[in-house]
């Protein structure tokens, strides 16, 4: 149902949304929103989007209640200080705003602001397939799509009207006008699969902050490309010295120590896209996430050279993002700018800190491929 | 438009008559019955089926829309004031609740024909705010959206800087074109009355020379305007701001407006608390079947229930109404009475005057929530109601209630209600340090302001005056200069 509020209502969610996009930053780099994230919603805490007036500043001075109680007991967290005023809805939007957001949405502002582009899947034609359902009911079709439900009560209806239905010996014969027969809808089903491989170096020298900041990017870029892509999958595999197949959850909580040897997550990500995502059908998007210490230079080189075998040729994109810790060398980094300096499909990046969050996500995707 | 089915009429019919018996004198009332999504935007239109278009209707939308969602909050009743008056009852709403709203609703419409505040704002406001609409749309027509809603945006932040009581007084006698002429033949110089061969002495020549100086220079003084501090910033505006036609019209609609809310402002308490008592009255007396009583009682005590830190207009009003009921019911005022110090005496105190509903209706006629908290609101009415005030607590991040002092208590909810708890803004001086600069003060009364706000506001009013602002305040017990020159924000101790 139209209602006349509805154009003020859509001019204030252009308000919201412009007022999110220029907090995009803040919004990004911390990592409260992901806590909000509810099935498919988040919702977002707005600094106050009404109309300023003069007025008093604390609200530190309370107010005046009812009920029973002593003198230095709560009267409730938090400020009741508006509510408390007695005039509750006479100045609308007071409250702390909450505003939901759908994640596709979120994703849209978020492309917009970074400028990324649309993405343009791969093997998008080959993949479309076509799928058949029964919707509906027709006069004309073969004789085994004949639904005889519907034509038995056809001719039943026509034999009433004509009156020559007889209660008494109660025989219905349907003839060419009452059959009725099944029709369907062929609906194309594009099949454009996507799988995100998420690499984490979790070996002793990333600490929690350095997690946060994976964690925070991991968001965003699963959000975006989700966006992107109908029937997204994620994998996660974390690696010290060896690497192994995690959950989600224990993507980002886990914490082991030990030494780096990242040969043994790009082993484990190949083997992993060679057994489950055949790469005409799946576009694959690894991102490794390290502080930059490897274990050894002959290690590196395994590395470089395993990514060039197996994994490039069928990713559509390899990011490598480095976090900055203050025990790790960030070698890693170096080098693989050496090798692949030429290379349209590697992008590394280097983020120092939260804020740095968004310019790595703008490098990662900022090319749509 | 849902016109009211017939049972409803009957009932509205009905219930009616019960109030013209009690002496309620209300206008023809219309009762239109509406969903809730439509309940939610005529609530966002403040009662109105048409607004001119701007985001925040759209924003206290989303705001009731999400309580109604979350189940914080559902509306029950709305009216306008409007003759005749016009009403909303929710669909889908049990009928003791249609009847306990009309009978509340009723209670509003006597109040807004009566009550004294009231007595000057536009009757035909439902018209009022479709011209308002339509005229507003044409310039958006003309200019472009973002244009006329972003002027729009600007005179909203001053929309509480009017003088509610100026459609009541004269704040300024009109400047007749004599005025100053007249002032220069009656003015004479002071001087001290003295025989003639002691003038030189009493009035040395000097003196008399100096203060006829004074006088003249006084004289030729460029007169301030406006004469006197204006609280009206909005009318200063209209009058002297160098506004395009059409910001003319918009800040004339925005001042409109405000005028024309802001006796329901004034009388929140009072207001709600006069429908409030009568709709219990007539309920309970009268309208309601037996049946009933569980689901009347039930939905009334949610209407009066105040949670710890709240003030509740509804039940602050009503039991303060009732409290006077009894009051004068029983004899208890006048001198006698306020001198009476035997407690034993003053709780069995009982004259049978039977005055109580007589005064009630005077109350609801003459008083505003300022006049009728600070009249009424006595020592027994706030510690039988076990009202306290509450201050937030640095140290536990809580707000706690800090003292159950009568004294305390009553300042504190007078000051609440003094000017809508808003801060008093004045026009002092148009012509600033003489460079055609506009000067208002606050004037402080020991809170301050809060400071992001000010600034933007300043913004805005930059944007109407086009010339640089200053506003003087006190700020952690410093006058302050605050200034806003288009560009940059600078505070100056004054």
């Amino acid at each position: 149902m139209a209602l006349r509020i509805d154009p003020d209502h859509g001019r204030f969610r252009d308000i919201v949304r412009g007022k999110i996009k220029q907090n995009l930053k803040k919004y990004i780099s911390n990592g409260e929103l992901i806590g909000r994230k509810g099935k498919d919603v988040v919702s977002i805490p707005l600094p106050q989007i009404n109309v300023p007036r003069f007025r008093f500043g604390s609200k530190g001075d309370g107010g005046v209640g009812q009920g029973p109680g002593q003198v230095g007991d709560a009267v409730g967290k938090g400020e009741p200080g508006e509510e408390g005023t007695g005039k509750a809805g006479s100045d609308p939007g007071e409250h702390a705003l909450e505003v939901e957001l759908s994640l596709d949405e979120l994703a849209q502002i978020l492309g917009e602001e970074l400028q990324l582009p649309r993405i343009i899947p791969k093997g998008k034609e080959r993949l479309i397939t076509e799928k058949d359902r029964y919707v509906g009911i027709r006069r004309t079709g073969p004789e085994s799509l004949r639904h005889f439900k519907r034509t038995f009560r056809q001719a039943l209806r026509r034999q009433v009207m004509s009156g020559s239905y007889d209660p008494k010996h109660p025989m219905i014969v349907p003839i060419r006008e009452d059959k009725r027969y099944r029709s369907w809808k062929t609906t194309p089903l594009p099949q454009s699969n996507a799988v995100m491989i998420f690499i984490m170096d979790v070996s002793g020298s990333m600490g929690d902050e350095q997690k946060e900041i994976v964690r925070i990017e991991s968001f965003w870029i699963d959000t975006w490309l989700r966006s992107q892509y109908k029937g997204l999958e994620s994998r996660y595999i974390i690696h010290d010295a060896v690497a192994k197949e995690v959950d989600r959850d224990t993507f980002f909580r886990t914490r082991e120590s030990g030494g780096t040897m990242i040969s043994s997550a790009y082993k484990l990500a190949a083997k992993m896209i060679d057994s489950s995502f055949p790469p005409s059908e799946w576009n694959i998007y690894p991102f490794h996430f390290s502080d930059g210490d490897n274990w050894s230079v002959d290690d590196t080189t395994l590395c470089i050279d395993i990514l060039k075998k197996d994994i490039l040729p069928k990713v559509n994109l390899f990011c490598y993002g480095q976090v900055e810790s203050p025990y790790g060398s960030g070698q890693f980094l170096k080098d693989l700018g050496d090798h692949f300096e030429e290379a349209e499909s590697v992008i590394v990046s280097e983020i120092k800190n939260k804020e740095a969050i968004m310019e790595s996500i703008r490098t990662f995707l900022g090319k749509g491929k | 438009m849902a016109a009211l089915p017939a049972y409803l009429l009957d009932i509205q019919r009905e219930i009616e008559a019960h109030g013209r018996a009690y002496g309620l004198d209300f206008w023809e009332t219309s009762f239109e019955i509406l969903d809730y999504r439509r309940m939610q935007e005529v609530a966002a239109f403040s009662g109105f089926p048409v607004r001119y278009p701007h985001w925040r209707f759209g924003m206290e939308f989303e705001h009731l829309n999400k309580s109604h969602i979350y189940g914080l909050s559902k509306i029950y009743e709305m009216v306008i004031n409007n003759n005749p008056a016009y009403a909303y009852l929710l669909e889908g709403n049990s009928l003791v609740d249609q009847k306990m709203v009309i009978a509340h609703v009723l209670g509003h419409v006597d109040f807004f024909k009566n009550n004294y505040y009231f007595s000057k704002t536009n009757r035909k406001m439902i018209d009022g705010m479709a011209n308002h609409a339509t005229r507003v749309r044409r310039h958006i027509e003309r200019l472009g959206l973002d244009k006329v809603e972003s002027f729009i945006d600007s005179c909203l932040c001053l929309e509480n800087l009017i003088d509610p009581m100026s459609p009541f007084i004269v704040r300024q006698a009109p400047e007749r074109p004599d005025d100053h002429k007249a002032a220069e033949v009656t003015q004479e110089l002071p001087r001290l009355r003295a025989k003639e061969y002691m003038e030189t002495f009493i009035n040395p020549p000097e003196y008399v020379q100096e203060q006829r100086r004074k006088m003249e220079k006084e004289r030729d003084k460029p007169r301030k305007n406006p004469r006197e501090p204006q609280r009206d910033v909005l009318l200063f505006l209209l009058q002297n701001a160098p506004l395009e036609g059409w910001e003319r019209d918009i800040l004339e609609i925005i001042r409109d407006e405000a005028y024309y809310f802001a006796p329901q402002r004034q009388t929140k308490v009072i207001n709600e608390g006069w429908a409030a008592y009568w709709h219990s009255k007539i309920m309970t007396e009268k309208a309601l079947k037996a049946s009933e009583i569980i689901d009347y009682a039930d939905h009334n005590a949610g209407v009066l229930a105040s949670a710890p830190g709240q003030f509740n207009p509804y039940k602050v009003g009503v039991s303060l109404l009732r409290h006077i009921e009894e009051r004068w019911d029983k004899g208890r005022f006048g001198k006698e009475w306020n001198e009476c110090e035997d407690s034993e005496a003053r709780r069995t105190w009982d004259k049978r005057l039977g005055l109580g509903r007589q005064k009630i209706f005077e109350v609801r006629k003459h008083y505003n929530d300022v006049t009728f908290l600070d009249e009424f609101f006595t020592e027994d009415f706030c510690r039988e109601n076990q009202f306290f005030s509450f201050a937030h607590n640095e140290r536990s991040g809580n707000y706690e209630i800090d003292s159950r002092e009568f004294r305390k208590v009553k300042q504190k909810i007078l000051f609440q209600l003094t000017n809508f708890g808003e801060p008093f803004i004045l026009v002092e001086d148009a012509n600033h340090e003489n460079r055609g600069e506009l000067l208002l003060v606050h004037r402080h009364e020991g809170t301050d302001l809060n400071e992001d706000h000010a600034h933007a506001t300043l913004n805005a009013i930059e944007r109407i005056w086009r010339r640089p602002v200053t506003l003087r305040t006190v700020l952690d017990g410093k006058a302050k200069m605050l200034r806003y020159d288009g560009k940059d924000h600078t505070d100056k101790p004054a």
